[in-house]
């Protein structure tokens, strides 16, 4: 199968925003010169509260293949609730990287030996002057920080399109803050 | 300028830039985005249309036939169930040579209940003489609904553009949205060549005589099977029209070339894979991998169904070897649709390669890469073996 | 769920606990049940039974007291809605966890 598509699996709860999340990393990737970005949502019926996930795939090149992610190199969780109810890191390439929306330290996650970045962007969120509960700006934070995928500048500044009417600012905050409060552990 | 949107949203964007006049829809999984895009993009004022809201598909089609045959650019959209409930009426829109464009986000029908892709709904209809055109990307989309519109109006027959369900309805992907300007100039002014008008009176579609008649003015008048008749004529010239339209809208855009068929490493090809939609792009990954391994192998894309390109697709697979044709649906009892259209389109050439059928995705049941290529290194490493019975791929539960 | 013989003409599903799976995690808002103001509670007889005739995941037992089966109940807010006693409110789940916890 092909090398070049880096392949990126959101984890969430119907209602939470991560597709939101996924498309604002797509829209990130785009501009920074990946040609080829396909974000793909659960598809079927969909429910507050239900455990969801969207696969996320970039690469320089345009992308063929929509089927969802089998191995993806990373794996976002906007909820640490669903870790008992989901194998979140299900199929994670070997070296994948796993960014969890939960209180540090890092090591207090143990997912098989896969890297981990946490983030307490619930807080985060909180901080930035946002009503409780919205963390799918602040995890792009998180993200940009523990891939280094694309750079965070290019992130905020597409937070701050999707929301707009929606307190960008107030969202683009809560990306840097939880930007700058993201521990990556070590292997 | 590049968006990164969802396909419903692409098709809702090329329907507000062809500038429709008449929305009527009705709601169902997975079209119902693109529908409430286009109530935004009125509400808004960004699109000058009437949005009908109607209780049904039947109502939705009604609408639009009563607003085509009143003059305006009328469209609507569906899927699965719902392009079934409508059934009569796309019998009727066609009949009465309505320019009306439809999108059809491709599901399954039930029973059993499914909102999952497959291609059974499009292709339940493909007898009715709707032209048909399918999407592969959602750049395809967004264009293939403005190149509709004005075939439609060219040929006087109502055109539906369908894209899988899910897969690209409600995927997101870069796509570029064209310049309305630049629409307005590849898509002129709907001028209906038949309309209620109050200064010239008639009567359309009324009870008509098995034979012809002699009008109260002294003129002829065709009977039924003249109508009919004169249907399909124009459906086989739409193939033309459509050539053109789509060479002028290279001109304007940049983009297309590919009205009938998307070949993708076919030239020096020893075996085809023949597939619609995103399947036939999927596939492109599976080509690559068949082709480091030295086999000649490409994928062919189906862009026109209806009128059928028989002579384009028998000049594109006359000489090859074996032909695979993957299809997401079914005529049951028989075999897949798309694959007795290209028998038959094979049927007189001398050299006419092997045909395998294939039948995967019903339901929305997960298309693997890897099963793709279990299935086409199959047939390409036994193309002799002659079947008629469709092969299927991804089934579970089998002893 | 084991699926041993399953039927290959017609799809089909039968009743049982869970065939949707564990739905009680989906729950962002839950019930409880004031057993002051419950009818069937207060004067010890079969009363309405609102909340067992309305729930419909039939996650509430028709006992006395009426019970909910949280693996199960989605936190619709039905049974709250029909109650006519008022007598259940929906309380914030992820705060109801942490004062368990």
């Amino acid at each position: 199968m092909r090398k070049d598509i880096i392949e990126i699996r959101w984890h969430g709860r119907g209602g939470q925003g991560a597709i939101t999340a996924a498309k604002i990393v797509a829209n990130g990737a785009f501009v920074s010169g990946y040609k080829g970005v396909v974000m793909a949502p659960t598809f079927g019926t969909e429910r507050r509260g239900a455990p969801v996930f969207t696969s996320l795939k970039i690469s320089r090149e345009k992308i063929y293949d929509l089927s969802p992610i089998a191995t993806p190199d990373m794996v976002v969780v906007l909820d640490h609730t669903l870790l008992d109810e989901v194998d979140v890191v299900a199929g994670l390439k070997e070296n994948g990287l796993v960014i969890l929306n939960a209180p540090p330290p890092a090591s207090a996650y143990n997912f098989g030996g896969a890297r981990v970045a946490v983030s307490d962007v619930t807080t985060h969120g909180v901080t930035a002057g946002l009503p409780p509960g919205i963390v799918n700006s602040g995890i792009i934070g998180a993200f940009a920080k523990a891939s280094g995928l694309v750079d965070i500048d290019t992130l905020i500044r597409a937070i701050e399109e999707e929301f707009t009417g929606k307190k960008p600012e107030l969202n683009a905050r809560a990306a840097r803050i939880a930007y700058e409060n993201t521990s990556v552990g070590e292997k | 300028m590049h968006i990164i949107e969802s396909g419903n949203v692409a098709a809702a964007t090329g329907v507000m830039l062809s500038r429709a006049q008449v929305i009527a829809a009705y709601p169902i999984t997975p079209q119902t985005p693109l529908t409430e895009k286009l109530s935004e993009f009125v509400e808004s004022g960004q699109l000058g249309a009437q949005y009908i809201p109607v209780e049904s598909e039947h109502s939705a089609m009604a609408v639009c036939i009563a607003a085509s045959t009143a003059g305006t650019r009328a469209f609507t959209a569906t899927s699965a169930n719902g392009l079934l409930y409508m059934n009569e009426q796309l019998h009727w829109a066609v009949g009465a040579r309505l320019p009306i464009v439809m999108c059809v986000a491709n599901r399954g029908i039930g029973a059993p209940w499914t909102v999952w892709n497959d291609h059974q709904d499009s292709m339940a209809q493909r007898d009715v003489g709707w032209i048909q055109l399918y999407a592969n990307d959602h750049q395809q989309i967004i264009d293939t609904v403005i190149k509709a519109f004005r075939l439609a109006q060219t040929v006087s027959i109502p055109v539906m553009v369908c894209y899988d369900g899910y897969l690209l309805s409600h995927t997101y992907m870069p796509f570029d949205r064209p310049e309305q300007s630049e629409v307005d100039r590849f898509l002129p002014a709907f001028a209906p060549k038949h309309f209620l008008d109050p200064q010239n009176p008639g009567n359309f579609n009324t009870v008509t005589l098995p034979d012809v008649r002699q009008g109260v003015d002294g003129v002829m008048e065709p009977g039924y099977i003249e109508i009919r008749h004169n249907l399909h004529q124009d459906l086989r010239a739409a193939l033309e029209s459509y050539e053109e339209i789509d060479r002028d809208f290279v001109k304007h855009f940049g983009r297309g070339g590919t009205p009938f068929v998307e070949e993708y490493r076919c030239d020096d090809a020893r075996f085809v894979a023949v597939a619609i939609g995103s399947l036939s792009y999927q596939l492109r990954d599976v080509i690559d991998i068949m082709r480091e391994d030295g086999i000649a192998i490409g994928v062919m894309g189906v862009q026109m169904y209806r009128p059928f390109p028989d002579q384009a697709i028998a000049r594109a697979l006359s000489g090859k070897e074996c032909v695979v044709v993957l299809e997401k649906a079914l005529s049951y009892g028989n075999q897949g649709p798309l694959y007795g259209d290209i028998k038959s389109a094979l049927y007189r050439l001398a050299d006419r390669p092997v045909l395998h059928n294939y039948i995967l995705g019903l339901g929305g049941r997960e298309i693997k890469t890897q099963q793709l290529l279990d299935a086409l290194s199959e047939s390409c490493s036994e193309p002799k073996a002659i079947e008629d019975t469709p092969r299927w791929i991804g089934l579970k539960l089998q002893e | 769920m084991a699926k041993k013989d399953y039927c290959k003409m017609i799809s089909r599903s039968k009743p049982g606990p869970g065939d949707g799976g564990n739905t009680g995690s989906w729950r962002v808002m839950r019930p409880i049940i004031n057993l002051d103001k419950c009818i069937p509670v207060k004067t010890g007889k079969i009363a309405c039974f609102n909340c067992w005739l309305y729930c419909p995941d039939c996650v509430v037992t028709k006992t006395i007291p009426p019970t909910i089966d949280l693996s199960f109940c989605k936190g619709c807010g039905i049974c709250a809605e029909e109650c006519p006693a008022d007598a259940i409110e929906m309380v914030d789940e992820a705060s109801q966890t942490e004062k368990e916890k």
